[in-house]
C-alpha cells in the first residue's frame, strides 16, 4: 500500500433535511474549512483536491466540481472527481489515500457532498433504461426484496431490523451534526409507522440529507507537524462485482467479502470480530446491518441478526456499529460513505465526543453502492503499525 | 516514481455510434487487451471515465461494466470526468507497487442530444447557468478575447483547421470534412462569430481504452512501450470573469509539473475543441516549432465528450508504439474555456 497515509483533519456540516442557508459551494467549504481548523492548515497547505459525489442528477449540475473549484481553495491545484455510486464517499477517501500512500503529495484534501433537498432522489434513482422495465421504486423498492429473502434464508424475526432503527437513532441522538434526531424513537414506533417497500417500513429507511464531509489525509512528516492525533490509515480497498447475472449473491456479494478480507490483510487484522473495536458502515435500510455483519465476516453466514438481537452492536456491546447514528440518520447520499469513514477516524483519535466509543484504537469504514456491488472500506488505527 | 508505460490502446471515434455504450466498448477493450498481451483477468486495477449527463441518465458507469465482465470481483474505480482523468488515478495506483497492471476506458455519446446546450448545465449553477450561455458561445468569447489581444488570427485559426482536416485519417463512421485551404475556410460565413463551423469541434461518439503496465514487465509484453515521463494536471478558477482568457495558466502549471517545458517532442497532442484553443495551448506548452501537432487531426475532426482527451494521449502513445516518434507530449482539457488542463509526456526510453 505504499507510503504511510494519516487523516489529519475532519470536517462535518450540520446535516440536515435542507440547508437552505448555504449554497452548494457553501456547503463543501463549510465541512473543508472544519477540517482545515482540525488540522491546523489553510487551504494554501493544501497540495490537491479530491472531490466525491452521486449522481450529478441529484442536485441538476453536471460535473459541479468545475464550479467548487474556487470554493475549496482547488485553483492552481489537481481537483479530481470520483464517482462510484453509493460508495463513492468511501471510494473518494481511498483515491485521496492513494495519492497521499504513492508519495505524489504532503497533504491532500477530501470532500463529499450531496444536496438533496435541490432535487429529487427518487426520481434520479429511477431512470428508464432502453430495453428494461422500469422499477420506478428508488433504491427502497431495489433492496426490499433482497431483505426479505435474507430474513427467509437466516430465519431472522421481524424485529432485528426495528432494533437496528431504534438503536442507531438512540446513538444520533449523541452526535450534533446528525440529521435525524428523535428523542422519542422506539419499537412501537418504529412499528407503526408506514410500511413502504415490504417488510422496510418508514423509519428503517434513511433520510434524504444535505451535507458534506471533508478530511485532509497527510504523509508521515505532515502528519508530525499536526496539531492533533492523526488516525493512520491502515488499509484501503475497493471491490466491484456486475449487479445482475444468474447465481449471483445479492445478499452477501463476493465483492464485498473479497474488499474487507484484502481490508485485513493490509491490517494485519485476523480475527476482526475481536480486533476492530468499532464499525461504521452503509446501512441505509436497518437490515443491512446484520446482512454486512456477515459480508465482513464478523458474523458466521446467517447469524448476523443474532448480533444485534443480543445487543452486540450497540454503543455497549463487543462490536459498537454506528455510533454516530449511521446513515439511518444522515443521508446526504455521495457524502454518506465519507462520514463512515471520517466517523471511524474520529473516533480512533478520541474525538468523537458524547458518541465515542472508550478506548478504540481500530476502527473500519464501509461504504456500499449501486446493486450491492461497489464496496470501498478503510481501516484507521491510533498506532501507525 | 515508478516507470508506467502505455503498452497499448485502442478506440474507435464516429460520427453516430452503432450501439450502445457497451457495445461500443466491447470490441476496443478486447483490442486494447489482445495488443497488451493480457487476459482480462491479468488486469489488477480498472478505472473508467464517463458522464451522466450526456445520456441524460444517472449512473452511466455501472450500465459499461458489463464490457469488462466484472467477475470475479474487480478492484475498480470511476470518475465522472475524461478518461484522461482515469489514466492519472490508474497512474497512481501503479505508484503503490503492489499491481503492475491498468486497464483504462472511457466512453462518450455527445450525439445523444445538443452537447453544446447540455454543457451549460456544467457552470455555476446560480449565476451562470440560468443564462444558459452554451460551449460554442463561450468560446467564441475566448477566440475574441485573443483576437482583440492579437495572440491569434482568423487565418490561424483557419490553418489550423485546415491541417486537422488533412490529418485526418479515414475510418469506419468517421466524420467526412471537405478538404479545404484556409484561405477557402475564411470565405465560411460565422456561426458564432468569430468562430466559423471549422473552428468547432463536431458531436461524436466514442470509446477508447488504454492498458499501463509497470516496471520491467511493460518491456517484456510490448516491444515499443510509451514510457510516462512526467503526468500532472491542473484547474483553474471557475469564473470566466477572474480568468485571464487569453492564456491557460493552468496547462502552464501541468506542463511545467509535467516536466514538459524546454523539451522537445517529435509529436504532441492537443485537446482542442476549438481551433483557438489549439494556438493558446501550444503557447502554454512552450512547444518548439518543428514538433507534429495533432497528426491525429485532433478534437477538431473528432471530438466525443469525455472520450477526447484520453483519446489524445492514446494517439500520442500510438506515434510512440509504431516507432514513428521517440517522444510526445499529450495534453487533455476539461470545463469552460480550458478550466482544467492535463499534460503527460511520453518517451520510447
Amino acid at each position: 500500500m505504499g507510503n504511510r497515509c494519516a487523516v489529519i483533519g475532519i470536517g462535518q456540516t450540520r446535516h440536515a433535511a435542507k440547508r437552505d442557508d448555504l449554497s452548494i459551494a457553501g456547503l463543501v467549504r463549510d465541512a473543508a474549512l472544519r477540517a482545515l481548523e482540525d488540522a491546523g492548515l489553510t487551504f494554501k497547505d493544501i497540495d490537491a483536491v479530491v472531490i466525491g459525489k452521486a449522481p450529478d442528477m441529484f442536485e441538476g449540475v453536471m460535473m459541479p466540481e468545475l464550479y467548487l473549484a474556487d470554493a475549496l481553495g482547488a485553483v492552481g491545484k489537481p481537483m479530481l472527481r470520483v464517482h462510484t455510486a453509493g460508495s463513492v464517499g468511501g471510494s473518494t477517501a481511498v483515491v485521496a489515500a492513494h495519492l497521499i500512500q504513492s508519495g505524489i503529495h504532503e497533504r491532500v484534501l477530501t470532500v463529499a457532498f450531496e444536496k438533496q433537498s435541490e432535487s429529487d432522489a427518487m426520481w434520479a434513482l429511477s431512470p428508464k433504461y432502453p430495453f428494461q422495465p422500469p422499477l420506478v421504486a428508488g433504491a427502497g423498492g431495489f433492496f426490499a426484496p433482497i431483505v426479505r429473502s435474507y430474513m427467509r434464508r437466516s430465519n431472522a424475526p421481524l424485529e432485528v431490523g426495528m432494533q437496528v432503527a431504534v438503536k442507531d437513532r438512540l446513538n444520533a441522538l449523541k452526535n450534533p451534526n446528525a440529521h435525524l434526531h428523535m428523542a422519542d424513537i422506539s419499537m412501537d414506533k418504529v412499528k407503526a409507522s408506514p410500511m413502504l417497500w415490504d417488510p422496510i417500513r418508514y423509519l428503517e429507511t434513511c433520510p434524504s440529507s444535505d451535507g458534506a464531509c471533508a478530511m485532509v489525509l497527510a504523509s508521515e512528516s505532515a502528519a508530525k507537524k499536526a496539531p492533533h492525533k492523526p488516525a493512520w490509515v491502515r488499509g484501503t480497498s475497493v471491490r466491484t462485482e456486475p449487479g445482475m447475472f444468474a447465481g449471483r449473491d445479492q445478499i452477501n456479494p463476493q465483492a464485498g467479502r473479497d474488499c474487507a478480507k484484502d481490508l485485513y490483510a493490509q491490517a494485519g487484522i485476523t480475527n476482526p470480530r475481536k480486533e476492530i473495536d468499532v464499525a461504521e458502515i452503509y446501512v441505509p435500510f436497518s437490515w443491512f446491518e446484520p446482512m454486512w455483519m456477515e459480508n465482513l465476516g464478523f458474523a458466521e453466514l446467517d447469524t448476523g441478526w443474532k448480533m444485534v438481537a443480543d445487543g452486540a452492536t450497540s454503543m455497549t456491546g463487543d462490536l459498537p456499529v454506528n455510533p454516530s447514528g449511521g446513515v439511518l440518520s444522515t443521508n446526504p447520499i455521495g457524502a454518506s460513505g465519507m462520514i463512515r469513514f471520517a466517523e471511524a477516524a474520529m473516533q480512533v483519535r478520541g474525538q468523537a465526543g458524547e458518541h465515542q466509543i472508550d478506548g478504540a484504537r481500530m476502527a473500519i469504514g464501509h461504504a456500499y453502492g449501486g446493486a450491492s456491488q461497489f464496496f470501498a472500506m478503510w481501516c484507521v488505527s491510533s498506532e501507525a503499525g | 516514481m515508478r516507470d508506467v508505460a502505455i503498452v497499448s490502446f485502442a478506440n474507435h471515434i464516429t460520427s453516430h455510434a452503432e450501439g450502445d455504450d457497451v457495445e461500443m466498448l466491447v470490441p476496443v477493450i478486447t483490442e486494447a487487451l489482445r495488443a497488451a498481451n493480457l487476459k482480462k483477468k491479468e488486469i489488477g486495477f480498472t478505472v473508467s471515465g464517463s458522464c451522466d449527463y450526456l445520456g441524460g441518465r444517472p449512473f452511466s458507469f455501472v450500465m459499461a461494466l458489463d464490457a469488462v465482465g466484472a467477475w470475479p470481483p474487480i478492484e475498480e474505480s470511476h470518475v465522472e470526468m475524461d478518461g484522461a482523468f482515469a489514466l492519472y488515478e490508474a497512474w497512481v495506483r501503479l505508484q503503490h507497487g503492489d499491481i503492475d497492471t491498468a486497464l483504462i476506458y472511457a466512453f462518450g455519446r455527445s450525439t445523444t442530444g445538443s452537447t453544446r446546450d447540455v454543457l451549460a448545465t456544467q457552470l455555476d449553477p446560480y449565476v451562470m447557468a440560468p443564462l444558459w450561455p452554451d460551449s460554442v458561445g463561450l468560446a467564441a468569447l475566448q477566440a475574441r478575447a485573443m483576437l482583440d489581444a492579437g495572440t491569434c488570427t482568423e487565418r490561424e485559426m483557419a490553418q489550423v483547421a485546415a491541417r486537422s482536416r488533412r490529418s485526418k485519417k479515414p475510418g469506419p463512421g468517421a466524420h467526412t470534412f471537405a478538404e479545404m485551404q484556409a484561405g477557402d475556410l475564411l470565405g465560411l460565413p460565422y456561426t458564432t462569430a468569430p468562430l466559423r463551423a471549422h473552428d468547432c469541434a463536431p458531436d461524436s461518439d466514442g470509446v477508447a481504452a488504454m492498458v499501463l503496465v509497470a516496471g520491467d514487465r511493460a518491456k517484456k509484453l510490448t516491444s515499443r512501450p510509451a514510457w510516462i515521463r512526467g503526468i500532472d494536471h491542473r484547474i483553474e478558477a471557475h469564473q470566466l470573469g477572474v480568468r485571464d482568457l487569453t492564456k491557460s495558466v493552468s496547462t502552464a502549471l501541468a506542463a511545467e509539473k509535467a516536466g514538459a517545458l524546454g523539451k522537445s517532442f517529435d509529436v504532441a497532442e492537443i485537446h482542442a475543441p476549438f481551433s483557438h484553443q489549439e494556438i493558446l495551448v501550444r503557447k502554454a506548452l512552450g512547444l518548439a516549432g518543428d514538433v507534429e501537432i495533432n497528426p491525429s487531426g485532433g478534437a477538431l475532426v473528432g471530438n466525443p465528450y469525455i472520450v477526447a482527451g484520453l483519446d489524445r494521449i492514446g494517439e500520442a502513445a500510438r506515434r510512440i508504439h509504431d516507432g514513428s516518434a521517440k517522444s510526445a507530449v499529450a495534453h487533455a482539457t476539461s470545463g469552460p474555456c480550458l478550466q482544467q488542463n492535463l499534460v503527460c509526456v511520453l518517451s520510447e526510453g
